[in-house]
């Protein structure tokens, strides 16, 4: 059994919109038995700046690794595109020598260099892999049993999958194992490895909610009473984009968006506001109501 | 398309395939795979993979780098994933884009994005309500960054250069 002892890297997005993934994850691994330690300085991952600069992408990652390694902890992220880009590049320095040589030379500027120590998970590798279906089997206190939800697991948690390693990215199935652990249903759906599209929001904001508006129809199509995300940037796109979706294009969804540890939090027996289910746009009242 | 023998640069594809991640440019077939599972492609009649594959092989450089619809992959790495040849063609876009960036200009969004970390390390300016709610909230306090480290990495890889030059 691993130590449950981490860096929690929560990224620009977590902390700018979507606090109640934060609040809800902190509590459900307290609970579980995590501890969690607080970066002592922070850059951005480098996500959005590998489109305009890839060395800088790099170097700001590498930092953020370099960061842990003085902790001597393995970094976890909350975030998929956070987790996607350190643990691409942990590998990628890990075994290019030329790349790491390259990167070394700007980390040089500032006294830090990269060694390759820690490793690099996200939220649902802790859960899944490091303390496990059983552990998290015996925390239920309220099974979810009258639940039927769909999962989005998202694209830089599987993908690529040689990077990656974990999962089938072509049918992940993590996520709904973990949703399972709750006792509530997972509904499978059409396209469920469909990219949320938020990345691409910043240049183009027709496409996103185009393939938001979809995602929201197939998981309505088979029923669910919820979606459950592991990603701030792809909630963003279901949850606070809801409203807009549904004046945009004239429909009417009412699907809650809820982080999986707002899922795992309510199935632990803990109070809804005390997972910050509140802060949700769209509306969670009719489904506690069901619980 | 008409394609002309004078706007082909033939060693433009050498000059890409040395870009980490896009070093088998060459492989691609043509087969169409990545345009068919582009969740982009399916919303957007222009953004197309496979041609701008074919694009930077015909070395048709001025036409792909002042072209907007290279902005639009949402990196999410099916077309990588799904290619018979291993052609990593979301990383060869990334590589188009690096070269725009260089030889041209950036959207808008970039400038903010690249212009709040230099700021404040984070790619998003976070209201002061948003810190204040978090202390109410029993949040530990956010993590600080080094700007003067900061400063220096945007120095030494060129991108303060780059915004400089682009009026950020």
């Amino acid at each position: 059994m691993p130590e449950l002892k981490y860096l929690i890297f929560l990224g620009c997005v977590i902390p700018y919109r979507v606090s109640s993934y934060e609040i809800s994850a902190r509590k459900v691994l307290d609970k579980l038995g995590v501890e969690l330690v607080e970066m002592p300085e922070f850059n951005c991952c480098g996500f959005p700046l590998d489109p305009i600069n890839h060395d800088m992408m790099l170097t700001l990652a590498a930092r953020n690794l370099c960061l842990a390694e003085q902790q001597k902890l393995n970094i976890m992220t909350l975030c998929n595109g956070c987790f996607g880009i350190l643990n691409h590049v942990n590998k990628e320095l890990k075994e290019d020598k030329k790349i790491r040589e390259k990167v070394n030379r700007y980390l040089k500027e500032i006294g830090m260099e990269f060694k390759g120590t820690i490793t690099v998970k996200h939220l649902i590798h802790v859960l899944a892999q490091d303390i496990g279906f059983e552990k998290i089997k015996k925390t239920i206190q309220k099974p979810l049993n009258p639940l039927r939800v769909a999962q989005h697991t998202g694209c830089h948690v599987v993908r690529p999958g040689k990077i990656v390693g974990f999962d089938d990215p072509e049918n992940p199935t993590t996520l709904k194992k973990l949703i399972r652990v709750t006792g509530a249903k997972c509904l499978d759906y059409m396209d469920e490895t469909e990219c949320c599209g938020n990345p691409t929001s910043g240049v183009n904001s027709e496409i996103p909610l185009q393939l938001a508006r979809e995602k929201l129809d197939h998981v309505r199509a088979v029923g669910a009473q919820a979606l459950i995300t592991v990603c701030p940037f792809c909630h963003m796109m279901y949850d606070l984009n809801q409203a807009r979706i549904e004046r945009k294009f004239n429909e009417k969804f009412h699907i809650p968006v809820l982080h999986y540890p707002q899922l795992l939090g309510l199935a632990m027996g803990m109070d809804p506001n005390e997972l910050a289910l509140k802060d949700l746009r769209v509306d969670t009242s009719e489904l506690t109501n069901l619980l | 398309m008409v394609v002309k023998t004078t706007d082909m640069d033939p060693k433009f594809k050498y000059k890409i395939s040395k870009v980490p991640g896009a070093e088998k440019i060459m492989l691609c077939f043509q087969c169409g795979t990545c345009t068919a599972d582009c969740p982009i492609a399916r919303f957007d009649d222009f953004y197309r993979p496979r041609k701008l594959i074919r694009m930077t092989q015909l070395g048709l450089k001025d036409r792909l780098l002042s072209n907007d619809v290279i902005w639009l992959c949402s990196t999410c790495f099916t077309c990588i994933d799904h290619c018979p040849q291993d052609v990593g063609i979301a990383s060869i876009v990334r590589a188009l884009r690096n070269l725009s960036v260089k030889e041209r200009d950036m959207p808008v969004v970039y400038k903010e994005l690249a212009s709040n970390i230099r700021k404040t390390g984070y790619a998003y300016m976070i209201p002061g309500l948003r810190l204040r709610k978090r202390e109410e909230g029993g949040l530990p306090s956010l993590p600080k960054a080094n700007l003067e480290n900061l400063a220096k990495l945007f120095d030494a890889t060129g991108l303060s250069k780059t915004l400089g030059r682009v009026g950020t």
